[in-house]
């Protein structure tokens, strides 16, 4: 057997330059232009989040940098200014220098939106994978269970969830954590169930593996594709909750500037200087749309079934 | 239906409860104790968590909701009745239009697939879907209330809020908060009638009826459409409970008196009774339309009759 294997090495195979499944996701992500285009405003934005955070003073390092103001310091005698070389984006209400506001917005919304997501994969990828895995009683108890979430309206049960827990990010991030696991969690059992009948599994189990290895070898693998996609399509729906919320007054508090919170100012301004909820509102759409876009590469690349 | 409606209530019930404060915390002066024991009393918020909520399911199960806690002898279901003709309004307004749009829109792009009408359709129902509802409605806002306002010099714009006759389709202060909130779900409808048409003009029924030289209407018609069209039945249930439902933002926006609006301050007001009968409402108002829609099935797609 040894033998054979090693013999089977040399010979020189004649195949095309090999592609693994990551790196020909990567090639069908490239063609699609949308989608690389949101993959760099969400780099850009990355970078804006961090560096108006990393150094922990007002500002960040764009203060630093002299690129934007302070997002706390309110000037009174400078409210509603049109952008000026000073103030790129104007200034708000209180005279706070909308710029910096919106580049520390963007961490918070980002931060929201994307680590959510490992709270959803915990949630919704445990209950799935032993919805699908057990089968019988315990898949019909979680689905059912799965059933009435997702009857439940979302923004509702965040709405009151965050009442409960007083306004801050912590409860809106666990908030919309504990509501958007329902699609990922039917996911999750649709592809066990499928993966589970197929061929190489069966082989797996005739051959004795653990059902940790099963899981971790064959079924994390083959539905990683969708999990991906899925989340990274959560991931604009969790910062509209987030800048919903705090629009509606019940999430992020002031002053501590979200983009919702922003927004929140600015429309009660409009009439004052329509500029000052423009900008955050864009900063919104264009995040979202960024997303968007990625999880329609994604989608295209990692999964060539669901492909339009 | 029932066990659904029955852990929207308990869930309700209990995150109500955890919430710091209660209905008689007032700003600045507070309620003197004695007169706060009194009110607890005469609402019954004296009794055991427990005993409050079967006394809250057995109240529930008569169809009585019990009084608002924030305004003195008034039922929950005459207040909720009050605001409701405003919400509906909109939401049936905007599912009227919804729709045919969102369904042309789809058939279209999708009979000419790959053409710029098919570009434009989806361009639009991608930007439509990851642009949150309160930027749409102040985009419309600024465009049409201020800026049309200056250009015209206050001659012509479309009035920014309210809604004065609730029950009438044709006001001109419908017009922006029908877009905003019709904007996702037609663009959401149109996503899906487009990829189900594509998917029904690739079946072999179809290509035999353009074999057999049926006129293009014809085929369109009797063939694509029909079939294509039960998956988006699916959807326009949930479609219209959450038009009916979730427009808390849309209401804030354009100051509607409607549900949405006083279920956001009844959260921040502690209105017990008010946010429960809210709750209900919405979780009755969505389990609802998925029952009809079920109902609808048996009727549209034969094939559900055959499997049960």
């Amino acid at each position: 057997m040894a033998t054979a294997i090693g013999v089977a090495n040399q010979v020189d195979w004649d195949v095309p330059e090999q592609t693994g499944l990551w790196q020909d996701a990567w090639i069908r992500f490239r063609r699609n232009r949308l989608a690389v285009a949101g993959l760099a405003v969400v780099i850009i934005l990355i970078v804006i989040a961090f560096g108006a955070r990393l150094p922990a003073t007002p500002g960040g390092l764009w203060k630093i940098l002299h690129i934007t103001g302070d997002p706390f310091s309110q000037n009174v005698v400078d409210t509603y200014a049109h952008p000026s070389l000073q103030h790129p984006l104007g200034t708000d209400i209180l005279g706070r220098d909308q710029m910096s506001r919106i580049f520390y917005g963007a961490s918070i919304s980002l931060a929201i939106g994307i680590i959510v997501q490992f709270l959803v994969l915990v949630i919704g990828g445990s209950i799935g994978m032993a919805a699908g895995y057990y089968g019988g009683r315990v898949d019909n108890l979680l689905m059912r269970f799965t059933d009435i979430m997702y009857a439940f309206p979302d923004l509702l049960l965040v709405l009151v969830f965050v009442a409960a827990f007083g306004p801050s990010f912590w409860s809106i991030f666990i908030a919309i954590g504990i509501t958007s696991w329902v699609g990922l969690a039917r996911l999750v059992r649709g592809q066990v169930l499928s993966i589970k009948e197929k061929e190489y599994v069966e082989a797996a189990i005739m051959t004795g593996s653990s059902p940790i290895k099963l899981i971790l070898k064959h079924l994390v693998p083959n539905s990683l594709g969708p999990v991906i996609v899925t989340l990274t399509f959560g991931i604009p729906s969790a910062i509209f909750t987030e800048a919903a919320l705090s629009f509606l007054g019940i999430g992020i508090r002031p002053p501590e500037p979200s983009w919702g919170v922003m927004i929140e100012d600015g429309y009660s301004g409009i009439f004052a200087d329509p500029l000052q909820v423009l900008f955050p509102a864009i900063a919104v759409a264009l995040t979202m749309l960024s997303f968007t876009f990625i999880g329609d590469g994604l989608r295209d690349a990692l999964d060539p079934r669901m492909r339009r | 239906m029932i066990p659904v409606l029955f852990f929207v209530i308990l869930v309700t019930f209990i995150l109500m409860h955890m919430a710091p404060g209660g209905p008689w915390d007032r700003e600045g002066r507070q309620l003197s104790p004695a007169v706060i024991n009194n009110l607890n009393i005469k609402y019954g918020l004296d009794k055991p968590l427990w005993q409050q909520f079967w006394l809250y399911l057995w109240g529930a199960v008569h169809f009585d909701f019990g009084d608002s806690l924030q305004s003195p002898g008034q039922h929950v279901s005459t207040l909720l009745l009050e605001s409701w003709p405003y919400t509906l309004t909109l939401g049936a307004v905007t599912f009227v239009l919804l729709v045919p749009i969102g369904i042309g829109l789809g058939v279209i792009a999708a009979l000419r697939q790959n053409s710029w009408a098919d570009y434009g359709a989806l361009g639009l129902a991608t930007v439509a879907a990851s642009t949150p509802n309160f930027v749409v409605g102040i985009i419309l806002i600024i465009v049409f209330s201020l800026e049309l306002n200056k250009i015209t010099g206050g001659n012509f714009y479309l009035p920014t809020g309210g809604l004065p006759q609730p029950y009438n389709p044709f006001q001109i202060q419908l017009i922006m908060p029908v877009i905003t909130l019709g904007a996702l779900p037609t663009a959401y409808i149109a996503r899906l009638t487009r990829s189900s048409t594509l998917e029904t003009l690739r079946q072999d029924f179809v290509r035999t009826a353009w074999a057999k030289g049926l006129r293009p209407r014809l085929v369109v018609i009797r063939h694509v459409l029909k079939n294509s069209l039960i998956p988006v039945v699916t959807a326009l249930g949930p479609t219209f409970a959450f038009l009916v439902t979730g427009s808390f933002i849309v209401e804030t926006v354009f100051a509607i008196p409607g549900i949405g609006r006083s279920f956001v301050t009844s959260i921040s007001s502690r209105d017990y009774t008010m946010i429960l009968g809210t709750t209900l409402l919405y979780a009755g108002m969505i389990a609802l339309m998925n029952l009809i829609v079920d109902v609808l099935y048996v009727f549209i797609d034969p094939r559900v009759r055959l499997n049960s």
